[in-house]
């Protein structure tokens, strides 16, 4: 076992966030990857799969509502686990550590956009 | 304005560029530790951002990719858990190949007895490194240094290594300059020094004449021992031994396990190879080990000076200082000191300019924030240090920590304390009013109590110190 290893290993479709809970944490990616799913009407919907260095689980940072999504790993992955009070006592002395975030949240939404014209130009 | 002024400024005018980071400034950064490799990354990352290019040197003579002493930076070598957390959130993950064993834990060891603070979350949280290759008699590195993983980033980034040993710094029609021991001589728009207290770089400040005055400093005392990575598993394992003893001005010891050593810590005043071995026989470290184990002669030692106040006027137009030669955290994650420091003088710099008023407005704030933060710190040592020699303290300390560690659900009040104060994660300010909270300081009384009156009472004849939740191997 390698002893070098920071964060928690999950293993392959082991659950890390679960759409409905309620969230207070963030997660990086470590190392392999997870893939995000969300559920309407029973039927699970596959959204996208994230490697290395991913954000996920940003949104509770921001706001109190419940997570949107279930993550799962995909496969053998590590995450580390960001505190939000560590990462907001942190913001208000350098706020351009939610630079990051931020570039990865608005990439989501482009993501998103690209994703909703598709759909919209295909019906 | 007198003539005599106007004239002074306007040859200052004609031969100073404004005081501001443009397209094509140069910037030299003199040492290549955590602070100046932070400030040369974070530094060229906000340019790129707004696409400006700067050309940026770093003066490095080490080769970090050396055994000790040659590309070492004496250091305990923890990444604390928030700095972890906040360089992941940077996109700057610690590799396996730098990060030598990650810790999940720490054990509390005292004469009353051991406990293991764990993490809520099972996970590693904190890594031990080596900032340089590793000690003296590391023959196959399988790790590489801490300090060469950071000087790779900013090296990504774009800055240049200059391998020259700087000799002298000045300031010349208001331009800093570096001399190297070659002869050469380099301007710069801006000089950030970040050269380590334990280098001449404090005297090379001294004599540029901008009003700085070094740090006052103390020294620790580091050890190496090699013990395999098999014993270090079944000995240490991944816990960080944190060491409350009675030993004349000992402030906090720690036996940190790595990928095959075992680094020693003392820190207090003025440590030395006496306390070093007196430390290594007290019966609570011999414990740590098995007892028919011999531990091996040490592989490396050194005794580095450490930060004890801040120096005076770490900036001055066209100058920063940082790192442990400027303002850092007493005793406890110099590192992560280092990184905030650091990226909020490069945010500094390039948004507000360089100008003395610029880093007094947007720099100073925060690194005297860590200053102050320290004075609470020195408070916060000085009741440790009234633990460490009354015993009635210790054991009330053990309980209260013992009790919170074996009952699930229980709010753990004491543990986060210890576990902040050890891991250097929270400032010490933040340390001090969860010690406030009426809760703490009632379940705080009632376990020096009950814990004291349990002492006093008969116990059977092979009675032994309690070691409440500690890792297995690991204690008496």
């Amino acid at each position: 076992m390698n002893r070098g290893l920071l964060g928690r290993v999950y293993h392959d479709g082991e659950v890390i966030v679960r759409q409905g809970d309620e969230g207070h944490c963030m997660y990086v990616v470590q190392d392999g990857e997870v893939e995000a799913v969300t559920y309407r009407e029973g039927r699970e919907i596959p959204l996208r799969v994230l490697g290395e260095g991913a954000i996920i689980g940003e949104m509770s940072l921001f706001d109190r509502e419940v997570r949107s999504a279930t993550v799962r790993a995909k496969g053998e992955a590590r995450l580390l686990t960001i505190d939000k009070e560590t990462l907001l006592r942190r913001v208000q002395e350098d706020p351009s550590l939610v630079l990051r975030i931020v570039k990865s949240m608005s990439r989501r939404v482009r993501e998103l956009s690209d994703e909703l014209a598709r759909s919209r130009s295909q019906s | 304005m007198g003539p005599q002024l106007r004239a002074a400024s306007a040859r200052n005018s004609a031969t100073v560029p404004a005081a501001r980071l443009e397209d094509g400034s140069r910037v030299g950064v003199v040492g290549s530790g955590p602070a100046g490799s932070f400030f040369a990354y974070f530094l060229l990352d906000l340019a790129e951002t707004l696409g400006r290019s700067l050309d940026v040197e770093i003066y490095e003579s080490r080769d970090f990719c050396s055994p000790a002493p040659a590309g070492c930076n004496m250091c305990g070598g923890i990444v604390s858990e928030s700095l972890v957390q906040l360089l992941a959130t940077e996109g700057i993950l610690l590799p396996s190949t730098v990060i030598q064993r990650g810790i999940d834990s720490y054990v509390l060891h005292m004469d009353v007895g051991s406990v293991r603070i764990g993490t809520p979350l099972d996970e590693m949280r904190v890594g031990a490194v080596h900032r340089g290759l590793g000690p003296r008699d590391v023959k196959d590195a399988k790790w590489s240094s801490f300090d060469a993983f950071l000087q790779s980033k900013a090296v990504a980034r774009g800055a240049r290594i200059v391998r020259s040993r700087v000799d002298g710094l000045s300031l010349v029609e208001g331009r800093p300059q570096v001399h190297t021991v070659e002869g050469d001589s380099t301007s710069y728009d801006l000089l950030v020094v970040a050269g380590g207290v334990n280098s001449d770089t404090p005297a090379m400040l001294e004599a540029m004449g901008i009003g700085y005055r070094g740090p006052r400093t103390t020294t620790a005392f580091i050890r190496e021992y090699f013990l395999g990575r098999d014993m270090l598993d079944r000995t240490l394992g991944s816990s960080m031994h944190v060491f409350l003893l009675n030993i004349p001005h000992l402030e906090f010891a720690a036996i940190i396990p790595k990928g095959e050593y075992a680094t020693v810590c003392l820190l207090g005043h003025g440590m030395d190879k006496r306390q070093a071995d007196a430390f290594m026989n007290a019966p609570e470290v011999r414990a740590c080990f098995p007892t028919e184990m011999l531990l091996p002669q040490r592989s490396c030692q050194c005794s580095p000076r450490i930060n004890l106040q801040a120096a005076r006027r770490p900036f001055a137009d066209r100058v920063l200082v940082l790192g442990d030669c400027g303002v850092t955290r007493l005793y406890k994650d110099g590192i992560g000191a280092a990184y905030r420091t650091a990226k909020i003088a490069a945010a500094a710099a390039i948004l507000h300019g360089i100008s003395e008023s610029s880093f007094r407005r947007h720099f100073w704030p925060a690194a005297r924030s860590i200053e102050i933060d320290n004075r609470i710190g020195r408070f916060t040592f000085a009741v440790t240090r009234q633990i460490q020699r009354h015993r009635f303290a210790r054991r009330g300390l053990l309980r209260m920590t013992a009790l919170e560690q074996q009952e699930e659900g229980r709010l753990r009040r004491m543990s986060q304390v210890l576990w902040d104060v050890f891991t250097g994660s929270a400032p010490y300010g933040a340390v001090l009013t969860r010690t406030l909270h009426p809760g703490f300081l009632g379940r705080l009384v009632w376990s020096l109590a009950s814990a004291n009156l349990q002492a006093l009472l008969p116990k059977p004849k092979d009675h032994k110190p309690p070691s409440l939740g500690a890792a297995p191997g690991a204690l008496k």
